[in-house]
């Protein structure tokens, strides 16, 4: 069993095998299911992630009212021809938003690894298999490389909100796309190390401060910008470009960062955006009756 | 590990809005119903750190008595479980707790009925990946993930012996196993993690060994 990423990267080095690859046998060995049932498990979190990013991209409203529609904005946007940004990069956003719309609508989907990070995986994944035009099995092992650099981070680090931050949610969530899109694209298993270090720190030390403690806001966005940053990140590597600080040091440092961040920004909706006059106001307009009546 | 499968990182399949306080709530809230043996009459839930800060914006509250109902985490009921309950006659109380707990999405939820009560300690700690760590004032450590047994029983020994000696000689493999009591020589408990479903007669011989008082069984 693998404990970092320096000895998922070495396995995979030594068998000559994809991450993903890795991620199945091990599965396989922890489980004692075959390979053909873990994949079928692995397709239908795919099927619910095609159908997620579909219903949100006809357009929902959350609960609250605070989110929702984004998405849409977005794919109208890239249709009229004007974008700056790239097709690929801001299809992977759109999507990326569309899952988390579905997710404050209090929608199905798949959380990867956390619900209010469920965007970002699934987003980029949609958005660059315009381009690499991957078979069903090339896209079920997406996720499997994904799941591998995830379960590291969960294990060494967190991926919680409330134990780390958004650095443990959208950070983890867009370093193990990043890693994935690296493997998809044909780049070796040393490269998505690289790619999920260069994508997570540059998530480093993000708060989680949810207003009216609702995942919509700014969670909606940061998984928007966590899609961006992964498939930015992912290009670097694939250009060959390292990160000065290995991967899992990076990760451990995202730990300690969670570990020494103020309750107040670790999803407690009592910091950050939160706190903001306006995040006061939108909390009060949408619980003030409820939260009067508690306290 | 902390986290043993690529599904605990893809997955679960759920309603929104959170992983931990909607996913792992309802989790919490099924290993309860699970322990209790059936739906109870009365839930009451002691919510502490951000589950109580932020428990509404996230259906903590309905993913808990979604669980208590029997919902599994992608079940479209869970929006409207708190109507389904009172439909269901099941009186539920939540209590916002102020103490600060070690782990920030903490949950105690007490469950009764004219025949018994159930006190259980849940904590969701990311990703939809929960751990009970107290069962009736019984420190322990269950994922609710894999078929388990709850002995309770005497604090002497050759109880534990006793336990594994049947469950070997019906070739039941133990995946994880601990034994904890509140006090030394007086109640014990053992958790006792398995492969696959125990058998009804072979959880009968185990509760009627000597010293063993009590059997909870718990399967997914």
């Amino acid at each position: 069993m693998f404990r970092n990423v320096a000895e998922l990267v070495e396995l995979a080095e030594k068998k000559q095998v994809k991450i993903a690859e890795v991620m199945i046998e091990q599965e396989m060995e922890i489980t004692g299911l075959t390979r053909e049932e873990i994949i079928a498990k692995m397709e239908h979190n795919l099927v619910v992630m095609e159908q997620a990013v579909e219903r949100g991209l006809k357009g929902v409203t959350s609960v609250s009212g605070l989110t929702g529609g984004d998405s849409v904005l977005l794919q109208n946007y890239i249709k009229s021809g004007k974008s700056l940004g790239g097709d690929i990069l801001l299809d992977a956003v759109s999507k990326a938003m569309a899952t988390n719309e579905v997710n404050a609508a209090m929608g199905v989907i798949c959380a990867t690894p956390t619900a209010g990070s469920a965007g970002v995986v699934p987003g980029t994944l949609f958005a660059v298999k315009e381009k690499l035009n991957p078979t069903r099995m090339e896209m079920i092992e997406y996720l499997f490389t994904a799941a591998a650099f995830g379960f590291v981070v969960a294990n060494n680090a967190s991926i919680s909100g409330a134990a780390g931050g958004c650095q443990a949610e959208v950070g983890s969530a867009s370093g193990m796309a990043a890693a994935a899109i690296v493997e998809m694209a044909g780049g070796t298993p040393s490269q998505c190390a690289e790619a999920m270090a260069i994508t997570l720190k540059n998530m480093l030390g993000l708060v989680c401060d949810p207003v009216a403690g609702l995942v919509e806001v700014p969670c909606v966005k940061r998984n928007a910008m966590g899609a961006s940053n992964a498939i930015t990140a992912a290009d670097m590597a694939l250009a060959g470009i390292k990160s000065r600080i290995p991967c899992d040091e990076v990760i451990h440092s995202m730990y300690l960062i969670g570990q020494t961040m103020p309750t107040a920004l670790r999803e407690t909706a009592k910091g950050g955006l939160a706190a903001t006059p306006t995040g006061k106001r939108l909390e009060a307009e949408i619980f003030g009756r409820q939260k009067q009546m508690q306290s | 590990m902390k986290y043993r499968s690529a599904f605990d990182i893809i997955g679960p399949v759920m309603i929104g809005p959170s992983s931990s306080h909607t996913a792992g709530a309802a989790r919490i809230g099924r290993v309860a119903r699970t322990l209790f043996g059936y739906q109870p009459q009365k839930a009451v839930i002691h919510l502490y750190g951000s589950f109580a800060e932020t428990y509404k914006g996230h259906g903590t509250d309905v993913a808990i008595v979604g669980g208590l109902l029997d919902f599994d985490t992608f079940d479209e009921r869970i929006p409207t479980s708190l109507q389904l309950a009172k439909k269901a006659n099941m009186e539920v109380e939540f209590v916002v707790e102020r103490t600060v707990t070690d782990h920030p999405n903490t949950v105690r939820i007490k469950l009764y009925d004219e025949q018994k009560e159930l006190e259980v300690v849940g904590i969701s700690i990311g990703g939809g990946t929960i751990e009970i760590t107290e069962l009736n004032s019984f420190q322990l450590k269950l994922s609710g993930e894999n078929p388990a047994i709850l002995v309770v029983h005497n604090d002497q020994f050759g109880v534990v012996s006793a336990v594994t000696t049947v469950m070997a000689q019906n070739e039941i493999n133990i995946s994880h196993m601990e034994v904890s009591r509140k006090e030394k020589g007086k109640m014990a408990m053992m958790v006792i993690e398995v492969d696959q479903k125990i058998p009804a007669e072979v959880l009968k011989e185990i509760e009627g060994l000597p010293n063993v008082t009590q059997i909870i069984q718990m399967v997914e």
